[in-house]
């Protein structure tokens, strides 16, 4: 069998790369989900141990994680609700652009609310 | 015998510069062709060819130039080169497009246009790829009329409405823009793909076939139309305006009705 010849990457536009977006952050959640299980299912095991874990989020930089981890989760789930649009509702195909606009609008919205609110609880005063 | 023919006068009067021949703006562009031949490297390589083409010109006829009067090893299928045989999809400047139906004019001729062969096809040479994966899931869904009861005397009759349902998928010239456009497909060659669907699509929904349920249940398959992940490069892709991911929303819809 012949080598496929590697070219230029394919350029895709917003349906492809919201796909893209929509398969890491879904990688993301998954992996966030598989520590979260096995550091709460600690707690069984040891619960010092477990408090002992979940301080050591209490940091900037897992406050910072945890804001990106966010923004992933809604991207997703936003995507997600427009992807089964796509799917089931009849003019989904057709509007599936502009229905990108808004996912990524309403997740603008969400999003900074969260980030504002979380950023200024973990990292400024109290 | 060498005649001169005299071109008997006008009867309009044109401004001298208006009318004639010659006056097709020209301009240079750089064609980089994507080269790979197994019985010389394993390796493909890019090439630059330098053209001057017409405003008319189109990416098939840059090939054509390059072929004719500069390399002729350059190797790429066509045939109509009028968008009907659906010879010539390849990949212009990064999306697939027929070189048939893409004008020069039409892309960024400041910078190299580059030509590859569409993905996830084995490549044979240069822009040629192995077709057959592609045929052997066109074959798969059964793209032909099957009806039962007795063979109708006349012919066989259809609303105008029953018509139409179809209508879209009836266009398919089964180039591979497609097919070939699916990130899906690059990485699994088994998945049916965007044309398979299309052409199923074609006859699941006319009112005249009695096979739909059959072909409902092949697309059902774990390679079948739940693999699309509507991406919509298909739809962007196809040189014949079909709304490919439209029609494979319907069959998925059709397959959950029947279940139901
Ligand atoms: C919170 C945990 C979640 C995880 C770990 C997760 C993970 C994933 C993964 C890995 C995919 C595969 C993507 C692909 O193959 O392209 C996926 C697809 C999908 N997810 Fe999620 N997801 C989660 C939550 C959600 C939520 C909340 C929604 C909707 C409200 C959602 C809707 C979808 C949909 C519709 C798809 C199919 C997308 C496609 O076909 O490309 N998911 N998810
Ligand atoms: S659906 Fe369009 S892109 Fe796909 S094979 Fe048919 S004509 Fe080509
Ligand atoms: S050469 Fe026939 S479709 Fe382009």
């Amino acid at each position: 069998m012949p080598t496929k010849p590697a070219g230029t990457l394919y350029r895709g536009r917003e349906g492809m790369w919201s796909w893209v977006g929509h398969r890491i952050t879904g990688v993301v959640i998954f992996f966030f989900l598989l520590v979260h299980v096995l550091d709460t299912s600690l707690v069984r095991v040891s619960p010092e141990a477990y408090t002992a874990v979940i301080g050591a989020y209490k940091n900037p930089l897992m406050a910072l994680g945890e804001t990106g981890l966010v923004a992933a989760i809604l991207f997703h789930a936003f995507n997600g609700l427009r992807v089964i649009a796509v799917d089931f509702w009849k003019k989904g195909a057709k509007y599936q652009r502009q229905m990108l606009w808004i996912v990524l609008a309403v997740w603008l919205v969400v999003f900074a609310g969260f980030a504002i609110r979380h950023l200024s609880l973990a990292l400024g005063g109290h | 015998m060498t005649t001169e023919m005299a071109e008997p006068a006008s009867k309009i009067e044109l401004p001298a510069g208006v009318g004639g021949g010659g006056e097709i703006p020209t301009f240079n562009i750089t064609l980089r062709v994507r080269r790979y031949n197994p019985e010389v490297s394993e390796e493909a390589r890019w090439d630059d060819f330098k053209l001057t083409m017409y405003g008319t010109d189109r990416v098939l006829d840059a090939l054509h130039k390059v072929k004719w009067e500069i390399d002729g090893s350059v190797s790429f299928r066509r045939s109509c080169a009028h968008g009907i045989c659906g010879s010539d999809a390849m990949r212009i400047n990064g999306r697939n497009r027929l070189a048939c139906k893409t004008l020069l004019k039409d892309l960024d001729t400041t910078k190299p246009i580059t030509v590859e062969p569409i993905k996830g096809l084995p490549v044979e040479k240069d822009l040629i790829v192995d077709m057959e994966p592609f045929f052997q899931s066109y074959r798969e869904i059964m793209p032909f009329l099957i009806s039962k009861g007795h063979e109708p005397t006349k012919e066989r009759i259809q609303s105008i409405e029953d018509r139409e349902r179809f209508d879209d998928t009836t266009k398919c010239i089964l180039c591979a823009a497609c097919t070939s456009s699916c990130p899906v497909f690059w990485t699994d060659g088994q998945y049916f793909g965007p044309a398979a669907i299309v052409n199923a699509h074609r006859f699941i929904f006319d009112s005249r076939d009695d096979a739909g349920d059959m072909r409902l249940e092949i697309l059902n398959d774990k390679e079948g139309v739940w693999r699309c992940r509507t991406t919509f490069n298909c739809s962007e892709a196809c040189p014949r305006g079909i709304q490919v991911t439209q029609a494979i929303a319907e069959v998925k819809q059709a397959i959950l009705a029947r279940k139901m």
